[in-house]
């Protein structure tokens, strides 16, 4: 009965017409070039047991390599006794997050308020080492979590910047109208890559020669000067989408410029473009890795370290598809989230 | 007292202080930050004994670089490598364009495919492209797929017409003789289409009739050519790359090589921008309401005429927007050759030409403009195309 029904179901759906039925056949024919060969290298005929390189005897993946290197890939050359202090500061990231889903709307803005004045401080006094702990250089940092870091820096710093921005650009004083848009267009004609180099090697000319900013600080300050550019055009919509009788509503109870935005116009624009922030910490998060050209040991550099490794030669398949695997997974499922923020908003406006 | 108040109550009204004093603390800030990095760029220049200006983009370069459109090697000026660099920019974007348009049209469409498979299928591919960030790509395609491509003495070779190894692709080189009248051949089919298209507007407002333009476009632009070429005696000859063994050491030389370099980029490049024009092109088929196709058949237009008229132009409408913000980041994406050694515009100008010259300031500054002034044009023609279809809109 089962078997009827599949059958039904194919003939329907794929072998409708002469035309389906080959692309149908076609699509069989790709899975199956690619798919079992695919599953047997990765899964059954893998070396999961191991130290050395050695140890890998059968055709498969040997994923030994990303077991020995794993802590190199996470955190770099962060030394490994203080390892719990980055795990720390991601679990206060990931709990303040998921407390969010359980509190009131009333308490949703504290917790936003906590991210971003108060977390920052946190992580940094957890992850550079103060009060005692051991402190860790920033060049020390390094692997998934310096990826991590630079995007939520960076997301974290262009926020402001970026809403200054928008109001800018739509504010009726020429000079700060054209500075903004100046400055939005500026940064969003160039490849971070640009970005990256300028602070890497042109910034520090344009310092006193005794003033010393860290390599690491003075990419983080470009990508979230670079992200800012893009918030501020999110946020922009935001503001767009509002009704004119907002502004007017806000001007006739006696409000000023500054009052009228911060708490009757910028509230309702920015929780309309969530979403949109959402989208353009994505598009951070898959960018950050550039930071790989600068001479930062990033995830992909340590990757591009240990496959140079004459241990490990000739394992860049095994820790790029580990690194490829992160980074669709952690984009994937937040980039599906942002949508459903999307629809949730969408439907609320209905 | 009173002159000092009166002067101002005149000045509020002149110049309002309340608009005028954030605009001048703005310009007066911006303008200090920019004396005083000038000021410690100086200082800092003439400490390390580098002079500033653009005088060495006249000066040897001194190093060579791996691909190239036009003759370049160290003996030729810094200005020329910046040339080279651009073309190559200008090259793999170019590429990058068409190929990620053909694939994201393809993928777009398949995702609406009735073929329950084929949408899975282009949903797979959409989804596994563009979450995966665009340096790992172009680091797999590099390090994983191009550099296990079989030596050169085991190359593939298909059709006798493109040869694979791991020292690139070899196309084989088109070589003709009386190249020009090909040239004239399209130029005379151009200006015999435009002839066409008049004469069948024309017809269709005196009878309501007229010809089909585009197929015969098509035979024009194949046939004119063809005939001028064979008048012209036109020779078209290819030149293979030839296996040949120097020092014991197996070589292809001739022909049309890209390197993986290229390739590598290209390909990267490509798919991940056609995921994303795959998204674009599925939203606009999918904005067009059904009352617009049920329209289209109640006034009597057959199936291709109403995709013609009704569809594709309002669709096109809705795709071209993001499409060319895709573009867009497909040219400036381009600069992530830098990782792999491409020799575009970033890893020629800002890497090489940096470090050989030590002039960080201008070379950052030209390389930004460079990128700023391509974006921009992009962004014009977008505009300008934006306000032509607003006004059909109306």
């Amino acid at each position: 009965m089962k078997i009827k029904n599949l059958i039904n179901w194919s003939k329907q759906n794929l072998f409708s017409s002469v035309f389906n039925s080959l692309i149908s056949l076609f699509c069989i024919y790709l899975i199956i070039i690619s798919l079992p060969p695919f599953i047997d290298w990765a899964f059954l005929s893998a070396t999961f047991e191991g130290k050395l390189k050695t140890d890998c005897k059968t055709s498969g993946a040997c994923w030994v390599f990303v077991k020995v290197w794993f802590e190199k890939f996470m955190y770099g050359f962060y030394p490994v006794e203080n390892i719990w202090r980055i795990n720390l500061s991601f679990l206060i990231l990931i709990l303040s997050i998921a407390a969010s889903f359980f509190v009131k709307d009333k308490f949703k803005i504290y917790i936003l308020f906590f991210l971003i004045f108060i977390f920052p401080i946190i992580a940094f006094i957890l992850i550079h080492g103060s009060f005692g702990m051991q402190i860790v250089e920033s060049r020390e940092w390094g692997g998934l979590a310096l990826t991590f870091i630079l995007a939520i820096f960076g997301i974290i710093f262009s926020f402001p910047l970026g809403v200054l921005l928008a109001l800018g650009r739509r504010s009726e004083l020429p000079v700060i109208k054209y500075f903004s848009i100046c400055f939005i267009e500026f940064w969003r004609g160039i490849p971070l890559i640009t970005v990256l180099f300028a602070a890497a090697v042109m910034f520090p000319l344009l310092l006193p020669a005794d003033t010393y900013v860290d390599k690491t600080l003075r990419i983080a300050i470009g990508i979230a000067i670079f992200e800012s550019a893009y918030i501020a055009e999110v946020v922009r919509g935001g503001l767009q989408s509002l009704s004119k009788g907002q502004y007017d509503a806000a001007k006739s109870l006696g409000m000023g410029y500054w009052k009228m935005n911060i708490f009757i116009i910028l509230p309702q624009a920015i929780k309309t473009v969530i979403p949109g922030i959402a989208n353009t910490f994505i598009a951070l998060l898959k960018d950050t890795p550039l930071i790989v050209l600068v001479g930062m040991a990033e995830i992909l550099g340590m990757i591009n370290l240990a496959k140079a490794n004459p241990y490990w030669l000739g394992m860049a398949v095994e820790g790029y598809v580990f690194a490829a695997a992160i980074f669709w997974v952690v984009s994937y499922f937040l980039s599906s989230y942002s949508q459903k923020l999307e629809n949730k908003y969408s439907t609320e406006k209905k | 007292m009173k002159k000092l108040s009166n002067f101002k109550n005149n000045l509020s009204k002149n110049l309002q202080w309340q608009n005028f004093l954030p605009q001048f603390f703005l310009l007066l800030f911006f303008c200090l930050l920019i004396f005083y990095f000038t000021r410690n760029a100086q200082i800092n220049l003439l400490a390390r004994n580098i002079t500033s200006g653009f005088d060495f983009l006249s000066t040897n370069s001194g190093f060579d670089v791996q691909f190239s459109l036009i003759p370049y090697d160290g003996s030729f000026s810094f200005g020329r490598a910046y040339l080279v660099g651009l073309l190559n920019t200008l090259l793999v974007s170019f590429f990058g364009i068409i190929f990620a348009s053909i694939l994201g049209f393809i993928i777009g469409i398949s995702r609406l495919s009735e073929n329950l498979l084929l949408s899975k299928l282009s949903l797979f591919y959409v989804e596994l492209f563009r979450n995966l960030p665009l340096i790992l790509q172009i680091f797999f395609w590099y390090f994983v797929v191009l550099r296990n491509l079989p030596s050169t003495e085991k190359s593939l070779i298909l059709l006798n017409f493109l040869i694979i190894n791991v020292q690139g692709f070899y196309f084989p080189k088109f070589i003709f003789t009386n190249f020009p009248f090909v040239l004239y051949g399209i130029i005379f089919a151009i200006l015999t289409i435009f002839l066409v298209k008049y004469y069948s507007n024309k017809m269709f407002y005196n009878t309501g009739k007229y010809l089909p333009v585009f197929k015969l476009s098509l035979v024009f632009l194949i046939l004119f050519p063809l005939i001028f070429s064979f008048l012209g005696n036109v020779g078209l000859k290819f030149e293979q790359a030839k296996l040949i063994q120097n020092f014991g050491i197996f070589n292809y030389v001739g022909g049309v090589k890209l390197v993986p370099e290229f390739l590598a980029l290209l390909f990267a490049l490509s798919l991940y921008t056609s995921a994303f024009i795959a998204e674009n092109v599925r939203a606009g088929i999918l904005s067009i309401s059904k009352g617009q196709k049920e329209a289209a058949k109640s006034i009597g237009l057959n199936n291709s005429l109403s995709l013609k008229l009704i569809i594709i132009p309002q669709a096109l409408r809705v795709i071209i927007p993001p499409t060319t913000n895709q573009y867009l980041n497909l040219v400036k994406n381009s600069s992530l050759a830098a990782g792999i050694g491409y020799p575009d515009l970033t890893s020629v100008f800002a890497g090489t030409s940096l470090s050989q010259t030590g002039k960080a300031i201008e070379i950052i500054f030209i390389v930004m403009m460079t990128y700023l002034s391509i974006s921009l044009f992009i962004s014009l023609i977008l505009n300008w195309y934006n306000k032509k279809i607003a006004f059909i809109s109306k």
